[in-house]
């Protein structure tokens, strides 16, 4: 069952267009990483999917329908950078947040809202942190309340940002647990990754980016080294001695 | 014994209530800019009213309170408007914008209001009040519409307080839950600029973004709760009004925007110096309490014995 439908996308940041007639279908219960150098667009996808950056052409289906219709079953974890950690609230309330679709608005949270959103602290190892201020926590353990804040949607498919940059061990392990059970259960995710050497350990399906649509499968078939040599190639020339090309060197 | 007869007075009852209504509306609009990282756009605006202010009154010809205010509502939003526009469609930036908005619409004002005061009869001596403010000029109908105005103020706060908190942290997932960004940026200038006009009168164009800017930054040192935050702000504001009002009741012909501002800065300087988060004091006393640390003796021969053992 495909819940998610592309169909020539594109987008551009005044004159230039970042994301060029972008078309792909995603699979229920998948768990696909979106790949690409900086500057493919990755970011500008799931913000253009969300309808938060305005397209210039090109249809969206999310669940066969409009995604005006559907916004209440996709969730969205934005770049950890994307807003001011030194907001005066804490961990509780940054999850609470993910209920305001539930809760209504106007109405005041009840308490069934904060056992939710303590469930989903409790999920991501942080329900020791609930009413720590968020500019206190670490940046692994900001990532995790923007996760556990996403688990309380309770939604059927998920876009995230980066989840991974820059973040501990120890958070990325538990970061990668709850994507997994949350593929268990049926639901989802799209995930914009950066490191090259965990793609095929962590994701079933790729969707490799580079302005426009390079390839897009199941990881084995589409995460081959002719397709990331395509993928990266201009960056690879560029910037000698990079990472991804020791990587490539090395496959 | 002054200041107690003229609080007896009934109209300086209400003027003084409806002084701390504004501060009160003003501080929690305040923290609201705030986190909107645009204390300075209150500035501009309430700059930019001026001139409206003046154009009603020469279009009237009398000095009526609600067509005064309805002018200066829309030359501050004409110059909400223009700062908008001059940042999208040129090179030039949000700060600059609003300097030059500020500016000429000040500008312009103060050249009309010279203007009236040269053509017009002796009942346009009123208008230079709203340059510094002049509380004691209200009569009860200027009261009773800022209060009104100030009450539709707190009140759009608290009632969509969850919402504001959510779209000042973080606009992008509010989008993504379906909040329109553009209604609540419509709304927030709408209550800005409300804000704004029901305060020329007792506080003046010129110091008016100063009561919007200071409660919040001093409600700031006290708290880590955004609930509180604007309560407190709220509280600081209303006080500034109301001390500031009172103090310029004094003396005869003493402007009322001063004052506040006045009292109002004396909040924040409390707070910059004993407040409970990143206040001077307890900055200065937590690192002496981290240098007494450093310095104890018997961490020293601790690690000092580690290190022989280890050597």
């Amino acid at each position: 069952m495909t819940v998610l439908h592309v169909k020539g996308l594109s987008a551009a940041y005044r004159k230039n267009t970042v994301l060029d007639n972008v078309t792909f279908q995603v699979a229920k219960g998948t768990l696909t990483g979106i790949v690409g150098p900086n500057g493919a667009g990755k970011s500008t996808l799931i913000k253009t999917l969300l309808e938060l950056h305005p397209r210039i052409a090109g249809d969206v289906h999310v669940f066969g329908s409009p995604l005006k219709k559907v916004k209440s079953r996709i969730g969205y974890v934005p770049q950890r950078g994307s807003v001011d950690w030194d907001f005066p609230t804490n961990a509780l309330d940054v999850v609470m947040m993910g209920l305001y679709g539930q809760i209504g608005w106007l109405k005041p949270p009840r308490s069934t809202h904060k056992k939710k959103a303590m469930e989903a602290l409790d999920k991501m190892g942080m329900a020791d942190y609930a009413g720590r201020q968020i500019s206190q926590l670490s940046g692994g353990q900001q990532q995790r309340v923007f996760l556990a804040r996403a688990l309380v949607q309770d939604a059927e498919l998920y876009f995230m940002d980066e989840p991974l940059a820059g973040v501990d061990a120890a958070t990325e392990r538990a970061i990668m647990l709850t994507l997994q059970s949350l593929k268990a259960s049926g639901k989802t995710v799209m995930v914009v990754h950066h490191d090259l050497q965990t793609v095929d350990q962590y994701f079933d399906h790729v969707l490799l980016l580079n302005r426009t649509v390079i390839d897009h499968g199941k990881t084995e078939e589409v995460f081959t080294q002719d397709n990331i040599i395509r993928t990266y190639g201009g960056a690879l020339r560029r910037i000698k001695g990079d990472e991804s090309l020791a990587y490539t060197a090395s496959k | 014994m002054k200041a107690l007869h003229i609080l007896l007075l009934s109209n300086t009852q209400w003027v003084l209530f409806s002084t701390m209504l504004l501060g009160m509306a003003a501080g929690m609009i305040g923290c609201l800019a705030y986190w909107k990282r645009q204390s300075l756009m209150s500035d501009a605006l309430s700059h930019a009213a001026l001139p409206g202010i003046v154009i009603s009154f020469m279009l009237l010809g009398y000095k009526n309170m609600f067509v005064l205010i309805i002018g200066a509502a829309i030359s501050a939003l004409l110059g909400a408007c223009l700062i908008q526009w001059v940042t999208v469609a040129s090179r030039v930036k949000e700060d600059s914008a609003m300097g030059i908005v500020l500016s000429v619409f000040f500008g312009m004002g103060i050249m009309l209001l010279t203007i009236v005061n040269r053509t017009a009869g002796g009942n346009q001596g009123g208008l230079d009040n709203f340059i510094f403010g002049q509380a004691a000029t209200m009569v009860r109908s200027d009261v009773d519409m800022m209060m009104f105005l100030a009450l539709i103020v707190i009140l759009i706060v608290t009632i969509l307080f969850k919402e504001w908190k959510l779209f000042l942290f973080d606009p992008s997932f509010a989008q993504g839950l379906g909040m329109s960004l553009r209604g609540m940026n419509l709304l927030y200038t709408f209550v800005l600029v409300l804000t704004i006009v029901m305060g020329i009168q007792a506080v003046g164009v010129i110091l008016m973004a100063a009561l919007l800017i200071i409660p919040s930054v001093s409600a700031r040192y006290w708290t880590q709760s955004f609930g509180w935050m604007v309560a407190l702000s709220a509280i600081f504001g209303g006080l500034s009004g109301a001390i500031g009002t009172v103090v310029s009741a004094l003396g005869t012909g003493w402007p009322t925007g001063p004052f506040i501002v006045i009292v109002a800065a004396t909040f924040f300087a409390v707070s910059l110096i004993f407040g409970k988060h990143k206040g001077w004091l307890v900055q200065k006393l937590e690192l002496r309490e981290k240098q007494k640390e450093a310095k104890r003796p018997s961490q020293q021969h601790l690690s000092r014995k580690i290190l022989k053992e280890e050597g």
